[in-house]
């Protein structure tokens, strides 16, 4: 099993998000509406949100278990969130941000800066400041940031919400690939019904 | 009484208000964090005190000082132990200046705190960053231009200081008489009129420097490097 998810929690506003699965290896899609809790699923797993209650399990490690008080810090969960807003790095350039990973944990795991570059079609960026990017360029080289900081999985939330019609198609030719050619599980969040079909080898509905 | 030369009064002034920012700089920071991402009980009074040498008549700022810093006071009696005071030396100056400017600096780095988008350090613990990593290489770069605003505008307010200063370490010629004092000291002298024009002309440049240089910082700070300035 990749993804074995078994979280709840309460937020001050009443809104309560509560999610079960279990999922195999490639790309499960967390498919539901707008404010069915998708996002928060993902912040659980990547350690930015406790869970109230709850187990996360990721390829047989185990990074919560609200019974056991075990609750992985976010930057040993070795995981890789690709952002809906890409939010990257303003104050580093492409390169800066692309390394941040590899520099705080002293490893660049896996995969090199020009493999992944030369993969994403990014090379050709490195010394450009994220401001200067279009919506498309930016999704890239934050799924390089990810992937470059030795992700062990990949958390993609929305990645193509911002784009237009012609990058959406980019970008989406770009996740096959990671998925098929990289092997890393993936959970991909959208409320988009022919996005999951085209990615998703599993479907987790939510809401 | 004599006129006090001109460029000491000046270095003087320099000196005070350089050493009572510098000193202040990383307790305001602090402030300034516990204000912006602190959540405590007493926040609201925290707050209320910091301002408090904003609209406290400064002479009674100077004499709670004054109180603290008697040799037998709650500050006043571990420096005595240690053969050290600060009343009427340039260093009770400093610290007269650097309280006054207090609430300036922290409202500014408070700002600029909040300013910094709190998504972005998540990200950078996703990456791999520890908490303190992501303060190093995130959260201080992208504060840093409203941290230095700060400063620079408590450096201006230090450098205009006058209430608390003459009432906790009085008017002492070389030692504790900084700008705004020799010119208060030369407004009492007969014929001191030109040292007043020179010493106000200086306080005028300086004031308005650091006011300016303040703003610009803080005009990158709010743009960040995500807006449209470099």
């Amino acid at each position: 099993m990749s993804f074995e998810v078994t979280v709840r929690r309460r937020f001050a506003s009443g809104a309560e998000v509560e999610a079960r699965f279990a999922s195999g290896a490639g790309l499960t899609a967390l498919f539901g509406p707008s404010g069915a809790g998708k996002t928060s699923v993902l912040a659980m797993i990547a350690g930015l949100l406790r869970p109230d209650a709850g187990r996360i399990v990721v390829s047989g490690e185990t990074l919560f278990d609200g019974a056991a008080g075990i609750d992985v810090a976010p930057e040993r969960r070795a995981c890789g969130y690709v952002f809906q807003d890409a939010r990257l790095f303003p104050h580093y350039r492409v390169r800066g941000n692309l390394l941040y990973g590899a520099k705080a944990r002293g490893t660049g795991g896996a995969l090199r800066l020009g493999e992944v570059t030369g993969f994403l079609g990014i090379a050709h960026l490195l010394d450009r400041w994220p401001r200067t990017l279009s919506g498309g360029e930016a999704q890239r080289v934050a799924i390089g940031r990810a992937l470059l900081s030795g992700a062990r999985f990949l958390l993609m939330d929305e990645p193509l919400a911002s784009l237009d019609m012609a990058r959406r198609e980019e970008i989406m030719a770009l996740i096959e690939r990671v998925r098929d050619e990289l092997g890393l599980p993936i959970l991909y969040v959208s409320h988009d019904r022919a996005e999951v079909a085209r990615l998703a080898g599993q479907v987790v509905e939510m809401g | 009484m004599e006129a006090d030369p001109l460029w000491p009064v000046v270095a003087l002034s320099l000196k005070v208000s350089l050493a009572g920012v510098a000193a202040m700089l990383p307790i305001a920071f602090a402030l300034a964090w516990a204000l912006a991402r602190g959540r405590f009980p007493g926040k609201l009074l925290l707050d209320g005190v910091v301002h408090l040498p904003l609209v406290l008549p400064p002479v009674v700022t100077g004499w709670l000082l004054l109180i603290a810093f008697a040799p037998t006071g709650w500050l006043g009696r571990p420096l005595a132990a240690l053969g050290a005071t600060v009343l009427f030396r340039w260093t009770g100056a400093a610290i007269a200046a650097a309280v006054m400017a207090l609430p300036l600096m922290v409202r500014a780095m408070r700002l600029s705190i909040e300013a910094v988008d709190e998504r972005l350090e998540g990200a950078a613990r996703t990456l791999g960053a520890g908490r303190m990593r992501v303060f190093a290489t995130v959260t201080l770069p992208l504060a840093l231009p409203g941290v230095l605003a700060g400063a620079v505008l408590g450096f201006a307010r230090s450098i205009g200081e006058f209430g608390a200063t003459i009432t906790f370490v009085s008017n002492i010629p070389g030692e504790t008489r900084t700008l705004p004092l020799a010119i208060y000291s030369a407004l009492q002298t007969p014929g001191g009129d030109a040292q007043v024009v020179h010493l106000a002309l200086i306080a005028v440049a300086l004031s308005l420097g650091a006011l300016i240089a303040s703003e610009a910082l803080s005009r990158r700070a709010g743009a960040g490097r995500g807006g449209h300035v470099l």
